[in-house]
């Protein structure tokens, strides 16, 4: 055991009375939450007792553990309560697990971004559960009259052993909410955990394949109207005009409007990123009113001048220039060759690499890109707001509800405690709905209306809307001496309209005359984080490059990297190396000797990557043959250094997901425009991965230490698609520098 | 708008829409069968999947005035209790993540099933090909569907 101060000392776990009946509310009763295991009901305690803002319990020893992070798919809502029950010390098939509504009184960072939810609340989670268990037990220790020390917890049941009185948590639960939280919490020993470091079954798995309703897009409420969008057709246009009169009188349509996403005074903040903020609304009965009337309206658009828009960004204050014009994807070639051969932004300089090159006896150099891409979750952007003069409820999808209730109470004129945002289970949204602009869209419409609004964007709309992932360009230089030792590096990265650097990242340090460089073109193509920003990108480009430079020197693409950080560990070059070396040559070791790269290798058609993001090492050996022209990915193997793991078989599953989402993206994923209009719109122009092109199999390892838990959201996503163009290589004989690698005959 | 009277899950149903409404948009906003979910609208990703007479189609592009009086299976009315074999497999395995596409992903498995008790790979793959699943369980899905065939 392991005595710790509580430092979260807020509402998180103030005691309050006995509750009956619903326990912590949740003021909608559509999604009722019943037992995981689902076909036999849940024993249902008569009373509720909430011990703290994370977990209350039944008389008769049930547990309802409040998960507090929005759910996507990388199962928190299983992993975050399993670490609370675990310091709880009970059964988890005792434990019934509930999705938390933003609560920013008692809860920390509800959020789904960067791979950080389980990283940020593990102290807390812990705490929560911990200080739960101590305030249980100091209500035995009353109802006894034995000092606390001499009683003991095991799955949720009270010993005190001198005297052979026990009880389980139910019976003491009444007493224990009385309690005061305590100031220090024993926490467990992790050779003591039970539940964390096994697998546990996702707790919403009954109800998903059973069709129960989860999403937003499944929400209702008695009067709810369904809403629409018009948006432009086109970057770089704006509203102009509209004529509604034939949609209006359409069967079951209420009404037809302008909105405007925002005020012109207000500061938009990170989240608020969207493409077009003026928009033509539909508000009718049901969806296919509205989808059928929608097509009626007749708009017209104009294009506009260039502007500036002030935005309160991460690191503070921005100004994002937004330039007129219809861009097409030919013109963003042209723009990125130009600015790839001016010189670009020095972000790191080590040594002098001007005179590495200058001296070199031979140069590596080689070009990469990769296009903008669409997060297509499979649940399109949806929302269900209720607005009146006074309040406002909103149901749905949101990766940042924190954020965008401070959107929502600027635009709407409402303090923050009158606006109640509950997070629905989402389908799917790898960084697409951080930017919660339908949030303020169907807020506006449902004051409008006077009515509860269910806001949906059809797949158009979703795709041509943007906040996209940028298009990626990359120059990579290696210096050779006469000797085929490395002397210089150089990476020079740009994009459409950021770029992928990051200049303190491997192999920086690794080398004595280093340098990077950045550069970035203009554009009204909106974008935002996709999975694992940047890295997206960075790890594919600079993977692929680290083969091609192996190869020319002769040398084992796997040794070659750990010669690498062999130096950077033992004799690093420059101070903010912007990674641990020991962790990332662990992966790397881990994934050859599973892989069995030394001995395995004949005959097969091997590529070989490792990376670093979002806090985790991943390293990946990809195994492909070639069938009638078409690769096969038959195997893959990744090594992961995430620290402990806490769900393992959801994070083999978390593994597989960036595998197959990363190959499918470096295969197959484009967008491209022509005149400011996307030429991809729904999936059978848009190409995502299927069945049939995913892995033949996936073998997941882990290294095992001690080291608190990161995520995994991410850091399975990009190190794959380099170990993929390697693959190809090995396979075909040509270097894949230029995404997608299977080159679809849209244009 | 018209009278339309439907059998789905083993029950009888009527609504009054318009003859062009798919069968996705009858189910999810009329008798409030969410279990079918919506994806793309034009039959590319599979979220939709439902049965008519047990064969897997897309509701989202089968208006309801096609339908007639032939038996609708959704997701919802696959088993009693969640119990087919495929369900079950699919919770054995934890196959879902974000588990948006899952209930078309398994009702386009039951009708291949129930054809071919015994696919092989390659027969899984070709008949679930039309299912998207942006989260990667692929390789799940294949082994939940294998794992049911043993009950099938």
């Amino acid at each position: 055991m392991t005595t710790a101060k509580i430092k979260f000392g807020r509402r998180s776990f103030i005691k309050s009375s006995v509750l009956a009946g619903g326990g912590l509310m949740l003021s909608f009763n559509w999604f009722s939450s019943f037992n995981a295991q689902g076909s036999e009901v849940a024993d249902l305690p008569k009373e509720w007792f909430k011990i703290n803002g994370y977990l209350k319990i039944g008389e008769n020893g049930e547990v309802t553990i409040m998960s507090p992070n929005p759910e996507i798919g990388q199962n928190v809502k299983t992993s975050m309560p399993m670490i609370v029950a675990e310091e709880l010390d009970v059964d988890w098939k005792h434990v019934l697990v509930e999705q938390a509504p933003l609560d920013t009184a008692i809860f920390n960072r509800q959020l789904a971004g960067g791979s950080d939810s389980i990283k940020q609340s593990w102290p807390g989670l812990r705490m929560a559960g911990a200080s739960a268990r101590k305030m249980l037990m100091e209500a035995a220790a009353k109802k006894w009259n034995v000092p606390v020390k001499e009683i003991t917890t095991e799955l949720g049941i009270l010993y005190h052993k001198k005297s052979g009185k026990k009880a389980g948590y139910g019976e003491v639960a009444s007493a224990a909410a009385q309690i005061p939280v305590p100031k220090e919490v024993e926490l467990k020993e992790l050779k003591d955990f039970k539940i964390i470091g096994t697998s546990r079954k996702n707790v919403d798995g009954y109800k998903i394949v059973t069709g129960q309703p989860l999403f937003g897009l499944d929400y209702k409420k008695d009067g709810m109207l369904i809403a629409m969008i018009v948006h432009p057709p086109a970057f770089g246009m704006k509203l102009k005009s509209f004529d509604a009169t034939e949609a209006k009188v359409k069967p079951g349509i209420k009404d037809i409007f302008r909105i405007k996403t925002f005020n012109d005074d207000y500061k938009p903040q990170w989240c608020d990123t969207t493409s077009f903020t003026e928009l033509v609304a539909i508000v009718g009965n049901s969806t296919w009113e509205v989808m059928s009337a929608r097509e009626y309206i007749k708009v017209e658009w104009e294009p506009f001048a260039d502007y500036k828009i002030a935005m309160a960004g991460w690191g503070g204050d921005q100004l994002v220039s937004v330039p007129a014009g219809q861009e097409s994807t030919t013109d963003h070639h042209a723009k990125m060759v130009a600015a790839a051969a001016k010189p670009g932004k020095i972000e790191r300089r080590d040594g002098n690499p001007e005179e590495a090159f200058k001296n070199a006896a031979k140069i590596i150099e080689r070009t990469y890109t990769a296009p903008f891409l669409a997060h297509t979750p499979m649940e399109p952007m949806n929302f269900f707001a209720d607005v009146t003069e006074d309040n406002a409820v909103l149901v749905g999808p949101v990766q940042s509800p924190e954020f965008m209730e401070k959107t929502l109470s600027a635009r709407l004129g409402l303090p923050l405690e009158k606006i109640d945002i509950q997070m629905t289970r989402m389908g799917g949204g790898f960084g697409r709905r951080l930017y919660g602009h339908f949030m303020v869209e169907a807020a506006l419409i449902s004051k409008k209306v006077k009515a509860p609004v269910k806001l949906i964007y059809f797949r158009e709309d979703e795709i041509t809307f943007g906040i996209y992932r940028p298009a990626y360009h990359a120059l990579y230089r290696a210096a050779l001496d006469a000797n085929n030792n490395l002397i210089g590096f150089h990476v020079k990265m740009g994009g459409i309209p950021e770029n992928a650097l990051h200049a303190n990242r491997f192999p920086a340090g690794a080398f004595d005359n280093y340098l990077a460089e950045s550069w970035s073109v203009e554009s009204n193509i909106s974008v935002g984080a996709m999975r694992a920003p940047a890295s997206n990108f960075n790890a594919v480009a600079e993977q692929s490059f680290l083969d091609e430079v192996a190869e020319a020197i002769g040398k084992d693409p796997i040794q070659f990297r750990l010669d690498l950080l062999k130096r950077a560990k033992e004799n690093p070059v420059g101070e903010k190396n912007d990674y641990d070396a020991s962790r990332y040559a662990g992966v790397l070791e881990l994934v050859r000797e599973k892989s069995g790269w030394d001995k395995n290798s004949t005959g097969k058609n091997r590529g070989v990557a490792a990376y670093f993001c979002h806090s985790s090492y991943v390293a990946n050996v990809v195994d492909i043959t070639v069938d009638n022209g078409t690769p096969v990915i038959q195997k893959v193997y990744a090594a992961v250094d995430c620290g402990i793991v806490v769900n393992p078989d959801a994070a083999i599953n978390m593994t597989e997901g960036g595998i197959v989402d990363g190959i499918g993206q470096a295969m197959y994923g484009q967008l491209t425009f022509r005149n400011g209009k996307p030429n991809q719109d729904n999936f059978d122009s848009y190409r995502l991965i299927r069945h049939a092109e995913a892995p033949k199999e996936i073998e997941v390892h882990f290294v095992k230490n001690e080291i608190n838990p990161t995520g995994l959201g991410e850091p399975p996503y990009p190190p794959v698609m380099g170990a993929l163009a390697n693959a190809l290589f090995k396979a075909t004989g040509t270097r894949y520098r230029h995404q997608p690698f299977i080159k679809n005959s849209f244009d | 708008m018209a009278i339309f009277k439907l059998k789905i899950n083993r029950k009888d149903y009527q609504v009054d829409v318009d003859p062009s409404t798919p069968m996705l948009w009858v189910l999810r906003d009329h008798l409030n069968l969410v279990g079918t979910k919506f994806g793309c609208g034009i039959a590319q990703c599979g979220a939709c999947t439902i049965h008519v007479d047990g064969e897997a189609v897309r509701s989202c592009i089968t208006f309801i005035s096609e339908v007639g009086n032939k038996e609708i299976t959704t997701i919802e009315g696959l088993s009693e209790n969640g119990d087919h074999p495929l369900q079950q497999a699919w919770i054995e395995h934890d196959v879902p993540q974000c588990g948006y596409c899952q209930s078309g992903q398994i009702m386009t498995a039951a009708a291949l099933l129930k054809k071919n008790p015994h696919p092989t790979d390659q027969e899984i793959e070709e008949a679930m090909n039309g299912n998207l699943c942006r989260c990667g369980t692929y390789i799940r899905i294949k082994k939940a569907i294998k794992t049911a065939t043993h009950s099938v």
